[in-house]
């Protein structure tokens, strides 16, 4: 094993960790804003909005993330008289923000499925008792249904960040030089292909590995209630409750 | 002993005090089926009023009614100095009453649920606080102080940062009423309230529920509790069909029942007492 040439892969590999970071979390902290107010207005119930909805998340959850990359980047380099025209250009002519736009709308897509699913799993009950005690619809919302909704779409949630820092490899199609474009380019000067994709790899996992723990460490601190009680005493009678 | 007060109560004191609740001819249909058929009653201030009636009678939907869970189609309900008039408009349909007063309105009628609802993302303490700090808007510090003696008076003070999921049916059930009466209502509203629970964990909500009736509160309850509604309360409803089928002292519904219908209703429940 040649430790001074993996040595040096990591190296140049880790200098484009900082752009795999600005990626994944660019889109996924827009991905998740955009999630949110679609799977709202699913909840709603406008035909149709909900219409134009169902549409987006089928675009987008039934199209490969490379291809979505790949269209907006170089497909919409085919309209560069009407961007320029719509003063668009200078957003869709860099590759960062093409890519960013794919990965944002593609986890949007599937974030907007996630968070309707933990919307629905709110218990109607819950729902009852806040509005029974005067609560406006958006304090309902906000203090009652979205908490419990995302406590519940955490797990999933966390699944799905995963998927969007992998996915941020595909951007290397666009000439991005994030840690895959990085080992593309070492690949191409020194055909160790095993080896580099290795190092890459390794970077990919170290990152998902921190990524799942801080899902961890906020689904804990979070779902307190989902855990096993404090500690099980025998059950208190009302005091001060005459009979 | 509490048996005979309330009788006097209902006797003398509590018809000339004010009314709490008022409902005028109260209908409300789902789809086809009309399942109240024009209900009206009156509950005076400190009375405790108990719902009796077979299931499919229509009591909890009353109940829900009276804090606009469901939209009645036509009649009237005043709770405190807020009256809500319901109308069908010209198409027959139902009208939305005015968010904001069906807001204050339900302020003033606080819900004990029979699967007791308290939010499970929220300790208990945070279930009482939470509509007093976000609908009323009143300090957090009062709040706390206030909901820590109000789960004390329910027996809950030691739990009181526990989760709702932690909790026995009875001590949630204790901790929903704890939440209701943080709100300061003018009326309690009890759909059911010891209906989800273990036979051997319904005394101690009964306990609770008598010893805010002993404090005058004025209650609304559906109940099974047939020993309940004869000792506890001051009037008892019987609903049949979605109407008020008969009403009076506990006292005379029970010892001398006037119609068919709740001769038969006591004698199928009469070993529950």
């Amino acid at each position: 094993m040649d430790i001074a040439f993996l040595a040096d892969v990591f190296r140049r590999l880790l200098s484009g960790l900082p752009l795999t970071l600005k990626l994944a979390g660019t889109s996924v902290a827009l991905g998740l804003l955009i999630a949110l107010a679609l799977a709202t207005t699913l909840q709603g119930g406008r035909p149709l909005f909900v219409w134009l909805i169902r549409g987006f998340v089928a675009a987008f959850r039934g199209t490969p993330l490379l291809a979505q990359i790949f269209l907006i980047y170089y497909g919409l380099g085919q309209f560069r008289p009407f961007l320029q025209d719509i003063g668009l250009w200078s957003f869709f002519r860099e590759p960062f923000w093409c890519a960013i736009l794919a990965l944002t709308l593609n986890t949007s897509a599937y974030g907007t499925e996630i968070i309707r699913g933990g919307l629905q799993s709110v218990p109607l009950g819950q729902i009852e008792a806040a509005r029974a005690c005067g609560m406006s619809p958006w304090l309902v919302y906000r203090r009652i249904t979205l908490p419990i909704a995302l406590r519940q779409a955490l797990p999933s949630y966390g699944n799905e960040i995963i998927l969007m820092i992998k996915g941020t490899s595909l951007t290397s199609i666009v000439t991005l030089t994030e840690v895959t474009g990085i080992a593309e380019q070492i690949i191409s000067q020194t055909y160790r292909a095993i080896e580099v994709f290795a190092c890459a790899s390794a970077i990919y996992l170290a990152l998902n590995f921190i990524v799942t723990r801080l899902i961890g460490w906020l689904e804990r601190r979070l779902s307190p209630h989902l855990r096993t009680a404090p500690n099980l005493m025998p059950s208190s009678s009302p005091r001060g409750a005459s009979a | 002993m509490i048996g005979d007060l309330a009788l006097d109560q209902a006797g003398t004191a509590t018809r000339d005090r004010p009314a709490a609740v008022i409902v005028e001819d109260l209908h409300k249909s789902f789809g086809p089926i009309e399942v109240l058929k024009g209900v009206s009653l009156r509950a005076a201030q400190g009375e405790v009023v108990s719902i009796l009636g077979s299931s499919g009678s229509g009591k909890s939907t009353l109940l829900r009614c009276l804090n606009l869970l469901e939209t009645p189609g036509r009649g009237a309900i005043t709770i405190g100095d807020e009256t809500l008039r319901f109308a069908p408009d010209r198409k027959g349909r139902l009208q939305r009453p005015d968010r904001k007063q069906v807001e204050r309105l339900r302020r003033s009628a606080a819900m004990v649920f029979q699967s007791f609802n308290l939010w499970s993302h929220m300790t208990i303490l945070e279930n009482v606080i939470e509509a007093p700090v976000h609908v009323l808007k009143r300090p957090r510090l009062e709040c706390v102080a206030e909901a820590e003696a109000l789960l004390a008076k329910v027996g809950l003070a030691e739990r009181r940062h526990y989760y709702p999921a932690h909790l026995s049916g009875g001590q949630q059930q204790r901790a929903a009423i704890a939440r209701a009466l943080a709100m300061h209502p003018k009326v309690l509203l009890f759909d059911e309230p010891t209906s989800a629970l273990d036979p051997e964990l319904v005394g101690e909500v009964l306990r609770v529920m008598r010893s805010l009736a002993d404090e005058g509160r004025t209650m609304l309850v559906v109940t099974h509790e047939m020993a309940f509604a004869r000792d506890v309360s001051s009037r008892v409803l019987f609903v049949h069909d979605g109407r008020v089928e008969e009403e009076g002292a506990p006292a005379a519904i029970f010892a001398n029942p006037k119609s068919e219908r709740l001769r038969q209703f006591l004698s199928r429940t009469r070993t529950a007492g």
